[in-house]
């Protein structure tokens, strides 16, 4: 049987299904199997935000997206040209995210009349006649019957048997879009190796999948999709979260100090606890709180002791961690705070992302409480922000945020992964033992960069104390004293600020170094906002993109880039946090700022269309 | 005192520390005639006894009174905030096993605002000392009632009576499993300085209550325990395999009738033989002392006991903290970095 095949030069899938239908780890089959094939990728989980919502209902569909492409990726794209569902409620969740004249791939046996009415079809619906006349693609695959078929004579319950659907399904996709089965063969023998009759049946039913597809005349043509030209090297493919955990620990090791992580679960910063906890041979203590307070202060205890402290949590966490940060920037001790956001205020929406917590990041502490704020741009880059993080916080003595996001801690992308030599040291410096002879020892003294020594118990000589309460400059001692007050809250100020002379300087991510429309963003802005400068510059516009990681400083040569632009857009998935930033620190410039704050990623395309409006102003 | 002396061979040697060698060079500013100053006194002085070089000592507060005592301690310290000292605490010994680290907190500051990390610190068993300083009072604040004031008590929040019921700090401390608790006074230091010595020496997160008077705001609460004159009647000192034996004239002990305590005279009915013996090994004996908690407003029933309750230990926290960190290395070898970020995954781009 000869299918045309046709090249693509990019193309996105969304697996969609019940949360029990193994959605997320077809998803990242799909996502290994595509890497290995050379395509460039992004990819983005969508949880149900409960754990076990009611089967087949509209409130426990899983999804996954993959967007893949001959060319260069950023996003896991806006909407998808493949949509696979597993039953009635994955449709009518999902449809939406579907482009006009996409191609529907449904499993007919999660359409009955139970389905259709957990998914809250009304009795007249019939869904997949209805997309087929909405001018849809549809492929109805009988998944249950055709898998249970392929697995007859496995011997295997058949409550084991439906759990192969999705690997059905996956040789199916596999087919259409002429992958390889060999890597997900080689995963499932793996992953069941205890259990070689569940891996026998799966990858009988990968297989059945995968010929099936080219068995049978329900597609038309199939799919390729050509190796990218992507930057030669070794790659992985790696989350947000698990990049943050790697960073930590390569910290760990260029600093040649014991991390100590203090947490309190917490959507979607969990994933940091559960990976550090898993490296204990690296020199890291992991430490579940009984709360947020005793997460960070925990970390402040280790920190005091000579580790580098580390807390991680979401918004609503940090708001309870904020006391003790200022104790921490207050005792100018080594802490790292990790805020991997989501869609505020309170509760919110744990499972949705969002930007809003940048001004709460810089400012959100009682009194004047200066603390050095940093931002991942995307999965990968949480490896190195994590480690710039840890650096500034060990040389610096000071707090530092990091300001990763829900889209960027479970967001995926190829990783082109440095060598553990090419880091670079992390410098420490340390206050010396003292004989009783020598003069008397001063905790608050400061180097050029206004940095105090790391004073660790068990030296020698150097007992002091350190507290909350203002402190005279140098000695450290309780002070009430007018000047040393407003000079102490200048030289903390200034300790920070001095940063920006130990961070490299902004770079153009996208576009010219001068032009029409700067378009300045920070966080998991980057992919969408770097797509859309490409995508309009085809279009003939002069845009540029500058993508802002060290938020608290900033980099120093800013202004100057800002100069060079007629007109400078900062798109921010919150109200404008960055945009009134920028307003009080570059009070001559005009910024433009678009808002969109609906738990999900921008789009590219209404990105595109913010920029060719802000190229009219 | 000169922290060095030359010995004969011109060979520096250290010699042995003085209580006065832990005092900082910070005046000391609670107000006249506060019990704060004989626990200080107390704590300097048992300090040399520890066998614990200085540099490896560190007093973790959190906020109050009693709080501002590291500043006075010439040994690591740190005044945190409100609540959160037993958590600090935690972070540091968990990364520094080695360190003798103790907690000064008052009952507004261990009950209140940092009761759950009290509790918790005392279940996980991390192996630190805290010392409670309970005057029943908000003093820094200037005179709030706290936790554990008694109820019906006028104070500048409760000017028709405080509605709380108290905490019972023993009662808690058993309640979260504590391997430790003991309670001692400002007003007998001899016995104070032998208590802490043995909240340092159990191994784990020991819990000693100090009943300490807050002169200005609460003066007298605890007099009926303290007062020399009063004290043989109200105050039952607890020795370890030792009858409970109290009154003026040793003439009064406490028997066990089934599980309840009963005060009985010694004389013609009841002998010494008949009485409770402490066992400060026996978690139930421990419960009921700690139930021993009558407002010592109203008729008087059984004593207030003073000294170690409870004394039992088992892994602390610190300890099984590092020894899964051993048991990861020698299982897995030491982490190599190149490994955990290549993963188990890679593809070449030619």
């Amino acid at each position: 049987m000869s299918v045309r095949i046709q090249e693509k030069e990019d193309v996105t899938i969304r697996f969609a299904g019940d949360s029990g239908d193994g959605m997320q780890l077809t998803g990242s089959q799909f996502t290994n199997t595509t890497a290995l094939a050379g395509n460039d990728l992004s990819t983005l989980p969508d949880f149900p935000a409960e754990i076990r919502a009611p089967q087949g209902t509209v409130a426990g569909v899983s999804g996954f997206q993959i967007h893949f492409g001959s060319k260069a990726i950023h996003t896991p794209g806006d909407s998808c040209d493949v949509l696979v569902v597993m039953n009635a409620a994955a449709l009518k969740a999902n449809l939406k995210y579907l482009k006009a004249g996409g191609i529907i791939i449904a499993n007919e046996d999660g359409f009955g009349k139970r389905d259709l009415n957990l998914a809250k079809y009304g009795p007249e619906d019939n869904p997949l006649d209805q997309v087929q006349t909405s001018g849809f693609g549809l492929v109805r695959l009988d998944v249950t019957k055709l898998t249970r078929a392929s697995l007859q004579d496995s011997g295997l319950p058949p409550k084991d048997v439906d759990r192969c659907k999705n690997m059905f399904v996956l040789g199916v996709i596999y087919w259409l879009f002429s992958r390889d089965v060999k890597p997900t063969v080689t995963f499932v023998e793996k992953k069941f190796s205890k259990k070689p009759e569940i891996a026998d049946a799966n990858v009988t039913a990968l297989k059945a999948g995968y010929a099936y597809g080219g068995a049978t005349e329900l597609f038309s043509e199939r799919y390729s999709v050509n190796a990218a030209q992507i930057e030669p090297g070794t790659y992985r493919n790696i989350t947000g979260n698990e990049a943050a955990v790697i960073g930590l620990a390569a910290a760990t090791e260029k600093s040649g100090i014991d991390l100590f992580l203090g947490t309190y679960p917490i959507t979607p910063a969990s994933d940091i606890l559960h990976g550090l906890s898993k490296l204990k041979n690296y020199n890291i203590r992991t430490f579940q709180a009984e709360d947020e307070i005793a997460a960070v202060t925990s970390a402040i205890g280790a920190a005091f002791g000579g580790s580098l402290g580390v807390t991680s949590s979401s918004g609503p966490g940090i708001a309870l961690k904020t006391e003790a940060i200022a104790l921490a920037m207050m005792l100018e001790l080594p802490l790292l705070i990790i805020n991997v956001q989501r869609a505020g205020p309170s509760t919110g929406m744990p499972t949705k992302t969002e930007q809003s917590d940048l001004l709460q990041a810089v400012y959100g502490r009682a009194g004047e409480s200066p603390l050095a704020v940093v931002a991942p741009a995307s999965p990968a880059d949480c490896f190195e922000m994590i480690f710039e993080a840890s650096r500034i916080a060990l040389e610096h003595m000071i707090p530092v945020m990091f300001l990763s996001d829900g889209y960027i801690a479970n967001g995926a992308e190829p990783w082109k992964f440095p060598k553990s030599s090419d880091l670079k040291d992390i410098n420490v410096s340390y206050a010396k033992p003292r004989e009783a002879e020598d003069e008397a020892y001063l905790p608050y003294l400061r180097d050029d960069r206004l940095v105090r020594k790391w004073a660790i118990p068990g030296t020698k000589g150097l007992e002091h104390r350190i507290g909350g309460l203002e402190k005279e400059d140098k000695t450290g001692n309780i002070s009430y004293d007018p000047d040393n007050h407003h000079k102490m809250t200048h030289l903390r100020a200034q300790k920070r600020d001095n940063i920006a002379n130990f961070i490299p300087e902004q770079q153009i991510d996208e576009g010219a170094n001068s032009g029409k429309v700067l378009v300045v963003g920070w966080g998991s802005t980057y992919g969408s906002i770097k797509a859309a400068v490409h995508e309009v510059n085809r279009g003939g516009l002069a845009a540029s993109h500058a993508h802002i990681r060290y938020l608290s400083p900033f980099p120093k040569n800013l202004e100057t880039i800002f100069s060079r632009f007629d007109v400078i857009l900062v798109p921010e998935i919150n109200n404008g946090q960055l945009i009134k930033m920028l307003r009080d620190q570059f009070p001559e410039y005009t910024f433009h700022g678009y808002n969109r704050i609906t738990g999900v990623p921008f789009s590219v395309s209404s990105l595109c269309d913010a920029i060719e409006r802000a190229s009219k102003f | 005192m000169s922290v060095k002396e030359k010995n004969t061979n011109g060979q520096t040697a250290m010699p042995k520390l003085k209580g006065k060698d832990f005092a900082s060079d910070q005046d000391v500013r609670w107000c006249p005639g506060c019990g704060d100053y004989t626990i200080l006194k107390q704590v300097q002085n048992l300090m040399p006894e520890l066998g614990v070089p200085k540099e490896n000592i560190a007093f973790i507060a959190g906020i109050g009174c009693s709080s501002r005592f590291p500043y006075y301690m010439d040994t690591f310290g740190m005044h945190s905030i409100h609540g959160r000292a037993p958590a600090i605490a935690t972070g540091l010994k968990v990364t520094r096993p080695e360190l003798s680290v103790w907690v000064i907190t008052g009952d507004g500051d261990a009950l209140s605002i940092g009761g759950n990390h009290l509790i918790h610190a005392l279940r996980r068993n991390v192996d630190i000392n805290i010392l409670l300083f309970n005057n029943e009072i908000y003093g820094l604040t200037k005179g709030q009632y706290s936790p554990t004031s008694k109820e019906g008590m006028v104070t500048k929040s409760t000017p028709m009576g405080s509605l709380d019921h108290p905490f019972n700090p023993a009662a808690l401390a058993m309640g979260a499993d504590a391997g430790f608790f003991a309670r001692a006074m400002d007003r007998d230091p001899k016995h104070l300085n032998e208590i802490m010595a043995r909240t340092h020496e159990h191994k784990g997160t020991s819990l000693l209550e100090i009943y300490q008077n807050c002169i200005v705001f609460n003066d007298g609460a605890f007099e009926v325990y303290t007062d020399k004159q009063r004290r043989s009647e109200t105050a039952l000192y607890l020795e370890q395999g030792k009858p409970l034996v109290f009154g003026n004239d040793a003439d009064k002990g406490i028997r066990l009738d089934g599980m309840k305590p009963q005060v009985v005279k010694l004389g013609d009915e009841f002998s010494e033989s008949d009485l409770w013996v402490h066992d400060e090994k026996d978690h139930f004996k421990a419960y009921l002392l700690s139930r021993f908690f009558e407002d010592n407003r109203h008729e008087d029933k059984l004593p207030r006991p003073f000294g170690v309750f409870y004394d039992v230990e088992r892994p602390t926290y610190d300890e099984m903290v590092n020894l899964q960190v051993e048991a990861a290395v020698k299982k897995m070898g030491k982490g190599n970095l190149d490994d955990l970020i290549a993963g188990t995954e890679t593809w070449i781009v030619r």
